[in-house]
């Protein structure tokens, strides 16, 4: 219990940094209602830029905005995948994020790069582990700040729209395929972050850091909807997913304290998000009772 | 003013599903027209609203509307002409956004979206009349999201936003076919309204005979891609049921008679 204990701040701070990664997972999944798989090559790639742009002696928010942009970049890409060349969305992420994989080994030069706390004045540090929980808190509520002004907007509101309905959208004389554009770019972009705050915080980045990070921004996402309801406004649903990854990190660390191998973790989260996910579908065979299910077997 | 010439689309073109929806459709409605369409299953009635609205490319032909060649432009570029309302309550509405939104989503049609708010107090109060004047009670509910709203409430309010910023083009699809009979009553008085207070030209497909005589002041019969029939003024209003059955066994093709035709 008190190794548990002791090792909250750290978790908490972990949990805080991926939730803005799940706040651009939320923006993919729930409002533009894409699955995209880009995100486990733009985290990495967020990552990668910010560390090689410190160690290339850039300023280290300059840096930080560099893997934002790139990230940005990637998401677009993605966009333009499946909007002008009509790649089915799923497909278009996985293209992009193993390109990804050859260019965040290319940035890097090999795959993992350090970068030391003591050298340069990096944002969050595992080192100042409450310094960084505050840190990330601000990121965190600006963030959602912005998000819920931006998608207040003319330009938000159409791609809700579009996300929601894109027969409607289009009526309503919306470019849809500019708006998927626009919303994976966001979404990434807020990938981008959390993975160069990530690589600060640990102190290295690593080309395979962010394989399975759409699984854990999911598993964010669902799990702050089912602790904390779905019927809220859009700021407090960003927020629930950021909590939802605090939760998340508090169970993975749980289930590490109680003897489960790191190897299973993968496994766990999958489980989670599958189980979760799974979770509407079930409750319908219920309901719909065992004739609906021998009908449809 | 609307002119169509020529209007050909095959679906499927080279395999064993091809099929020609439109065979040359022309088709001019001045000002102010409003035209109710009649004609069987797959006679090719929502194809035509399709290829006007710009869901997917015409093959060849051209649809000028109000003097703008708009047979090349895409679906969202021509939305700003054209008003639309769909067969299926579910499509016209975003059921993720509250009425106001949806309604302030309509209202920008056709204009260049930017960073400022997407729905302004003095919108909210100019809607919530609009509102009130449906008679449905949804003035109340301003900020409920639309998908809790029931298929007649959802038509009318898509009615509203297919209308909100004036079309040189109003399209309805048997927008009162999903509906029950009451219901479906006082959407198609509500179009009527609507259509004659802002002086609307307007494309109507009904499957209802009586509907499709009673409305407008113009009526196409569509059979096998194409219009076979067409009146207007004095000689529509004379119309009776039994004269479009008639035309429709003269037609004699496949698809001109059958079940979903209602006669009463
Ligand atoms: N997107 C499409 N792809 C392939 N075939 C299509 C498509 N849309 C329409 N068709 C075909 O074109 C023909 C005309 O269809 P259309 O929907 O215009 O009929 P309709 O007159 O509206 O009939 P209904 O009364 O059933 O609505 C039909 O044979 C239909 O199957
Ligand atoms: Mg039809």
């Amino acid at each position: 219990m008190g190794a548990f204990l002791n090792a909250m701040p750290g978790v908490i701070a972990q949990g805080l940094i991926w939730g803005i990664l799940a706040i651009g997972v939320y923006i993919t999944f729930k409002v533009l209602d894409f699955a995209d798989m880009t995100v486990d090559g733009s985290f990495s790639l967020g990552g990668a830029t910010t560390v090689m742009a410190i160690l290339a002696g850039f300023d280290v928010s300059i840096a930080l905005l560099a893997g934002v942009l790139t990230a940005m970049i990637a998401g677009y890409v993605t966009g333009i995948l499946h909007t002008i060349f009509k790649i089915p969305a799923i497909l278009s992420g996985i293209l992009t994020q193993l390109g990804l994989y050859s260019i965040n080994m290319r940035i890097m030069g090999k795959s993992t790069q350090a970068v030391s706390v003591d050298k340069y004045a990096l944002i969050v540090s595992i080192r100042f582990v409450n310094e960084t929980i505050v840190i990330a808190l601000i990121f965190v509520a600006a963030v959602i700040a912005l998000l819920y002004i931006f998608f207040g907007t003319e330009i938000g509101s159409a791609i809700r729209a579009t996300g929601c309905n894109q027969n409607m959208a289009r009526a309503q004389g919306i470019n849809t395929g500019r708006c998927i554009r626009l919303g994976l770019v966001i979404g990434n972009g807020l990938v981008g972050l959390s993975g160069g705050l990530i690589a600060q915080y640990q102190g290295f980045s690593d080309v395979n850091s962010g394989r399975g990070a759409i699984v854990i921004g999911l598993a964010a996402v669902i799990i702050g909807e089912v602790v904390f309801g779905s019927r809220h406004n859009f700021a407090f649903k960003l927020a629930t997913s950021v909590l939802g990854a605090v939760i998340y990190y508090i169970v993975i660390q749980i289930v590490l304290q109680l003897g489960l191998k790191s190897d299973y973790l993968k496994l766990l989260s999958a489980s989670i998000v599958a189980l979760f996910m799974a979770i509407p579908a079930i409750q319908s065979y219920w309901q719909n009772g065992k004739r609906m299910i021998r009908r449809k077997s | 003013m609307l002119e169509i010439k020529n209007l050909k689309k095959t679906f499927n073109k080279g395999t064993i599903n091809e099929k020609a929806a439109l065979t040359g459709v022309s088709l001019t409605l001045n000002d102010g027209d409003f035209c109710t369409i009649i004609g069987g299953n797959g006679a090719g009635k929502s194809t035509i609203l399709n290829a006007i609205a710009g869901v997917w490319p015409v093959d060849s032909g051209s649809i000028v509307l109000n003097g703008h060649d708009i047979t090349w432009l895409p679906e969202h570029k021509r939305a700003k002409y054209i008003g639309r309302v769909f067969q299926d309550p579910m499509m016209g509405t975003a059921a993720t956004m509250q009425i106001d939104e949806n309604l302030a989503l309509a209202a920008r049609r056709g204009q260049s979206r930017f960073l400022k708010p997407g729905t302004t107090e003095a919108e909210r109060t100019h809607y919530v009349d609009l509102l009130r004047s449906l008679d449905l009670g949804l003035e109340d509910r301003l900020t409920s999201k639309v998908g809790l709203l029931s298929g007649g409430q959802r038509q009318a309010i898509t009615l509203l936003m297919a209308s909100l910023k004036k079309p040189d083009l109003l399209l309805l699809d048997e927008h009162t076919a999903a509906l029950d009979p009451k219901t479906a009553k006082k959407v198609l008085d509500l179009s009527d309204l609507i259509i004659q207070e802002n002086q609307l030209t307007a494309l109507m497909v009904t499957h209802n005979m009586k509907d499709a005589i009673a409305h407008g002041n113009r009526l196409i019969m569509m059979s096998d891609g194409n219009i076979i029939y067409d009146v207007s003024g004095e000689e529509k209003e004379n119309l009776q049921v039994t004269d479009l059955l008639h035309k429709f066994e003269e037609a004699g093709s496949s698809d001109a008679v059958n079940d979903r035709l209602v006669l009463n």
